[in-house]
């Protein structure tokens, strides 16, 4: 590593934060097109649902897990649990699973 | 100050902190183990304030890659951020001072992004004020913790912790997606398109930050001409 650690991290935060700022600095209208409004209302769900599938699948130890993980935090969102519940529901699914994983290996 | 919003905020931090911390863990043992102090991490965690981003910064870091490539790389994994912010700028308070929207810029994460836009009316900043002074802790104490514990915590903890983030956006746009038909559509279409990124050969060379925008761009773009919102009853909720 011959380069600066601290100036990579003053990039990466530099960066970031012009990224998060501009547009809320500098868009300060309200938007009256409702394509644009159509437009901003979907961006939350396609955005999040973009991030979800398929990462979720490759975010544990195996594929297997993954997927009952899965499934657990789609049934617990479905029935409106909150946050904190489905994430935790999800992860003792994962655990659960790769315990008998780990046991029938 | 609007002490309600930020009780509010704090709240739905909580649940946001506790996942941070967990993928925060990670990163704080990657980035101990690529050769960063704890205090790098940290630091990092402080000033950064997202998940994907510093993930492959550390990447470039360790590899010892150029400013510009690590400049370029955090432009495109982050600039999700700016359709965030841009539907931020909308859902804020009118006639706020400017420097609330400064604040409430650094705090722009997905998580945060989800729950502040799940909001009904206008938003105050407080409420995302709330949501940070459990997030940021979080995600900056899961990196010291990573940091520090290094590789002491098994395998299969971190394994199982790795899909928390996952559920918390299912929690976000699984309910509404029960109700309203278009936005199940842009959920079903969005996934269906990522997925394509992910295992079409040539398209899954793409970097993953881009396929979010492009995927996002794209599916959002289509919703908006084929099923435009009905103008909300913005007039009722705004006093609230």
């Amino acid at each position: 590593m011959n380069h600066n650690v601290y100036i990579y991290i003053l990039v990466m935060a530099g960066v970031t934060y012009l990224v998060r700022m501009l547009p809320l600095a500098l868009i300060q209208k309200e938007i009256t097109s409702p394509f644009v409004k159509s437009f901003l209302f979907y961006v939350p769900y396609a955005c999040l649902a973009a991030m979800t599938f398929p990462a979720i699948l490759t975010s544990t130890g195996s594929i297997i897990s993954a997927v009952v993980g899965f499934a657990v935090a789609l049934i617990a969102a479905y029935k409106e649990k909150s946050l904190v519940t489905v994430a935790l529901l999800a992860c003792c699914a994962v655990f659960i699973v790769e315990r008998i994983l780990a046991f029938l290996a | 100050m609007n002490r309600e919003s930020f009780r509010r905020g704090l709240k739905d931090g909580i649940p946001i902190g506790l996942g941070y911390f967990a993928v925060a863990f990670t990163f704080g043992m990657m980035a101990v183990s690529g050769g960063l102090s704890t205090s790098q991490a940290v630091l990092i965690s402080l000033t950064n304030l997202t998940s994907a981003g510093q993930f492959a910064g550390l990447d470039i870091i360790v590899a010892g890659g150029s400013y510009w490539e690590i400049a370029l790389t955090q432009l495109v994994i982050n600039l999700r951020y700016c359709l965030m912010s841009f539907s931020l700028s909308q859902k804020l308070e009118r006639g706020i001072p400017q420097i609330h929207r400064y604040i409430v810029a650094f705090g722009v994460t997905d998580e945060i992004f989800g729950v502040s836009a799940s909001q009904e009316g206008k938003l105050s900043p407080w409420y995302n004020y709330g949501a940070m002074c459990v997030a940021i802790p979080g995600w900056s104490l899961g990196t010291l913790a990573g940091g520090i514990s290094g590789n002491l915590l098994p395998a299969f903890l971190v394994s199982a912790m790795g899909i928390a983030i996952y559920g918390m956006f299912l929690a976000v746009i699984i309910p509404p997606a029960k109700t309203n038909r278009a936005v199940l559509g842009v959920v079903i279409g969005a996934m269906a398109v990522s997925s394509l990124f992910a295992y079409v050969p040539v398209l899954n060379k793409v970097s993953s930050g881009f396929v979010i925008i492009i995927t996002t761009l794209l599916v959002a773009g289509i919703a908006a001409y084929v099923c435009p919102v009905e103008e909300e009853k913005e007039a009722n909720s705004n006093e609230s």
